[in-house]
């Protein structure tokens, strides 16, 4: 029986087991992907705006590094956000949205590149130790953030489906002007909706810290990535951002066996490219509306 | 136009052509360059207007094309000998033209915010090729070279200066903006602007649509790319940084903030936008020292220029341009 | 009947307004209702009646004029805190929220306004009792229902808001002949409870029978005032403002 090894360089093993690893690492990231885009689905879902600031939220969260301060400061912030940016463009053209929320995006990344400097940050995971898998070492961590990520995403769709916010979230997502005449307080319901969407973003943040790194710039990356993810799933389809994630995570962690890590990216812009050509409304929806 | 509105606006064309024709005579070296930029900026945020302003594509691709006009200029430059003023050109839009064309095939499939996020995905697609494709491109580096001369082989060779170069550069900008003057005035430029209004309602009245947005992001992608070719000339380096989608995005803050759909609002827009940017760039370190509060000097000016933008897009959303129109007509 | 101890009509509308963008929709309309009485608003299609209902709704802002419930200003309020004010609207087309539940449905303007749990179910069961269809499909999805159940399920969740006028925009369109009775019955049930009504009708006999007064649209303006009874369907107004 082979001696366990620890986790140190992906390139120790054979292949089977790169596969085994790039497998559960796919996943892995993916959740936390699934995490960020169902944010950014969710806003732009109900309430028709492109959140290009989503990726800073996720960075402010990474900084803070506590997962339920992270989200309720961030949260807060989010609620600002909407209220003095947003709301006022409310039954404006959607496209200026992109435009406002970019302009938060800047005003963010600078602030964060202020406060905190250039340089990355390294963060530690919250508690080392690894687990058996097979004859390999894999760290609990990670698993714990795959999970983590999925509760979220779970306690989200009970919150949609069986509270009242909720129920008033699906009514205003299907006819808005409806949901105002039944006594729904739309504005306040929108901002509660991207306070939530910027806290899950900022979750995300604080998961993904310790594997990486923080630091200014960091949000752009997963901003772009969370937006293909999107596209793919299916704008609006929360399953469908859900399933993109872990798909498009789990090909560019095949991919990265072979080329390097900034080159496997493009595996997901090609994922992106046949989606527009063959199936616009996102992959993973299953009629084309 | 009215004749009377003809005439004054071709007066006023006149005299700021002239004004810019003399500016850089009372300016030194620093600030001849700057206008340059202004100019070279300017003529790529008016090449995005075609699309956000008339056609009403918001586009965050425009990166994409500056970029690979650079490029191309680069390649022509590093590989004619001498360095070929016209071959930078040829290339630079041959480059800018087929990135278009692979930007305009999906432009036609995807409407609205889809079209601008997937524009936003292609420049980042072209900046991750450009950044790691390190044998070809100078990766993470880019490439240098030297600036070419005006020439036409075996008649003439003008080493450009700063104040030629300026002046050349003007010449094509100002030469770019009579030609999209032209074209935004004439029928084509007039679908154009029936597809913003309302593209149902065009495709109802039986204009293929499709084939007008494509030639659009064609026209853009052109122009863009020319912008780059002459960025790559005055400065004599290519770098990824300016692929990458954040340029656009400033390229479309320039739009707004001068003023979409007026062609000239763009170039506005770029000029106050570096004016204030450099201007800002210059008060934090002297209120640094005058407060005594070295953080101050750290403070990107960009906090308050993102604010800035935010406020216009709010309150202002017909630029600066559109806001002294309106001043003006009361 | 309409008025009772009330002085003051329940809503009135005073000269109003309002534009699409650049067309000038109403040029002035005014009209009132009474607490408790059933009014129709008649006229031909495009002279501003649907306008009108979302004007007091306050869905559509006049920018001329006045709308006032119980004579509170509220032309210029957001339509939910017109909704909580106690007005309720049922559009054309009905507009049910088609992915959630009958259930759903009925409780999407409940939650929120400080009603206790046992009122919810004894409005629940009224509804129930007044449509036992709704009651039978209470599981179901909005869009799975026939044209007649959506449009009693509109008119349902909007009577558990409990409000005090509702806004009925052609109850009858796009509905089975034998559905128009059904109609005209819930219109009864909602004069029994004491609730007003602005109805706005195709249907020159419905809506004669149910109202106690009507007015006559024309080019957005109300331009003519009777009481109902005093009115068949072949009348000369009826002609005048509503014939082909």
């Amino acid at each position: 029986m082979p001696t366990t090894r620890s986790f140190t360089s992906i390139w120790e093993y054979d292949l089977l087991e790169q596969i085994l690893i790039q497998t559960i690492n796919g996943i892995v990231v993916g959740m936390i992907l699934a995490l960020v885009a169902s944010g950014l689905t969710l806003i732009f879902g109900i309430m028709d705006v492109v959140n290009f600031a989503h990726g800073e939220l996720f960075m402010l969260g990474a900084y803070v590094g506590v997962v339920t301060l992270a989200t309720l400061v961030v949260a807060a912030l989010g609620a600002a956000i909407h209220v003095t940016t947003l709301r006022p463009l409310l039954g404006r053209d959607p496209l200026n949205t992109i435009l406002v929320t970019f302009g938060v995006s800047l005003v963010l990344q600078n602030y964060a590149l202020w406060q905190f400097g250039p340089v990355a940050r390294k963060i530690n995971e919250p508690f080392v130790g690894h687990f058996n898998l097979f004859y390999l070492e894999y760290p609990w961590y990670r698993l714990m953030i795959a999970l983590l990520s999925a509760a979220i995403i779970g306690a989200l769709w009970l919150f949609l489906k069986y509270s009242t916010y909720g129920v008033w979230i699906r009514a205003t997502t299907q006819d808005r002007v409806m949901a105002q005449a039944m006594g729904i307080p739309v504005p306040r319901l929108l901002t509660l909706v991207f306070a939530i969407g910027s806290g899950m973003a900022a979750a995300s943040g604080v998961l993904f810290g310790p594997l990486v790194g923080v630091n200014h710039a960091m949000g752009l990356d997963w901003v772009l990535k969370a937006f293909i993810v999107v596209v793919v799933g299916g704008m609006g389809n929360l399953v469908g951002s859900i399933a993109a994630a872990i798909f498009i995570s789990l090909t560019e962690s095949y991919a990265s066996l072979w080329v390097s890590p900034s080159q496997a990216i493009i595996v997901s812009f090609v994922v992106l490219i046949l989606t527009l050509l063959l199936r616009p409304t996102g992959l993973f929806v299953p009629t084309p509306k | 136009m009215t004749p009377r509105r003809t005439r004054i606006y071709w007066t006023a064309f006149a005299v700021i052509l002239a004004l810019l024709i003399v500016a850089p005579f009372g300016l030194p070296e620093f600030w001849r360059r700057f206008l340059t930029e202004i100019l070279i900026w300017g003529l790529l945020a008016m090449s995005s207007d075609i699309l956000i302003g008339y056609t009403g594509m918001v586009s965050f691709g425009h990166s994409a094309f500056f970029g690979l006009g650079m490029y191309g200029a680069a390649a022509a430059l590093l590989t004619s000998r001498p360095p070929s003023l016209w071959l930078a050109l040829l290339y630079g839009l041959i480059a800018a033209a087929a990135v278009a064309a692979f930007v305009a095939y999906f432009s036609t499939r995807l409407r609205d915010i889809y079209f601008a996020i997937t524009t936003l995905i292609f420049s980042q697609i072209f900046y991750v090729i450009i950044f790691t494709w390190t044998d070809v491109t100078g990766g993470e580096n880019g490439l240098a070279f030297s600036r070419p001369a005006l020439a036409i082989p075996g008649l003439f060779s003008f080493p450009f200066t700063t104040l030629t170069l300026y002046w050349f550069v003007l010449a094509v900008v100002t030469a770019s903006y009579l030609l999209l003057r032209r074209i935004t005035r004439s029928p084509f430029g007039m679908v154009l602007q029936s597809i913003r209004e309302n593209e149902a309602r065009t495709r109802a009245i039986g204009y293929p649509v499709e084939r007008y947005k494509i030639v659009a992001v064609m026209f853009s992608g052109l122009f863009a790319g020319l912008a780059g070719v002459l960025y790559a000339v005055q400065n004599r380096f290519a770098a990824p940084d300016f692929v990458f989608f954040v340029v656009s995005g400033e390229t479309v803050i320039y739009n707004i903030m001068g003023g979409i759909g007026t062609l000239v609002g763009p170039i506005v827009g770029a000029a106050a936008f570096l004016l204030l940017r450099e201007g800002l760039s210059r008060l934090f370190p002297y209120l640094a020292s005058v407060v005594a509060l070295p953080g101050l000097a750290e403070f990107p000016y960009l906090i308050p220029l993102g604010v800035i933008f935010i406020a216009m897009v709010i309150f202002m959303p017909q630029g600066l341009l559109g806001f002294a129109r309106r001043r003006l007509n009361e | 009947m309409s008025t009772g101890a009330h002085t003051e009509p329940l809503v009135r509308v005073e000269d109003i307004h309002t534009y699409y963008g650049k067309s000038h929709i109403l040029h002035g309309v005014s009209l009132e209702v009474g607490h408790g009485e059933i009014v129709g608003l008649l006229g031909r299609n495009g002279v501003g009646k649907s306008t009108t209902l979302k004007a007091i709704m306050g869905l559509v802002h006049p920018t001329r004029g006045e709308v006032l419930l119980e004579s509170q200003s509220v032309g210029h309020l957001p339509a939910h805190r017109v909704a909580r004010l106690g007005i309720g609207y049922v559009p054309e087309d009905r507009r049910i929220f088609r992915l959630l539940t009958v259930s759903e449905n009925l409780r999407t303007g409940l939650d929120g306004r400080g009603v206790s749990e046992a009122r919810k179910k004894e409005l629940l069961d009224m509804v129930f009792d007044y449509f036992p269809v709704l009651a039978e499909r209470r599981s179901q999805a909005g869009g799975t229902l026939s044209g007649g159940e959506q449009q009693m399920l509109a008119i349902a969740r909007v009577m558990m808001l409990e409000p005090k006028i509702i806004l009925l925009d052609e109850p009858t369109e796009g509905l089975m002949p034998r559905m128009v009775s059904q109609i005209r019955h819930i219109i009864h049930v909602l004069r029994r409870e004491g609730v007003a009504v602005l109805l706005v009708e195709q249907n020159v006999p419905l809506t004669l029978e149910a109202s106690e007064r009507v007015y006559f649209m024309e080019k957005g303006q109300v331009r003519h005032q009777a009481v109902a009874s005093e009115l068949h369907a072949d009348h000369e107004v009826v002609h005048k403002y509503l014939g082909v």
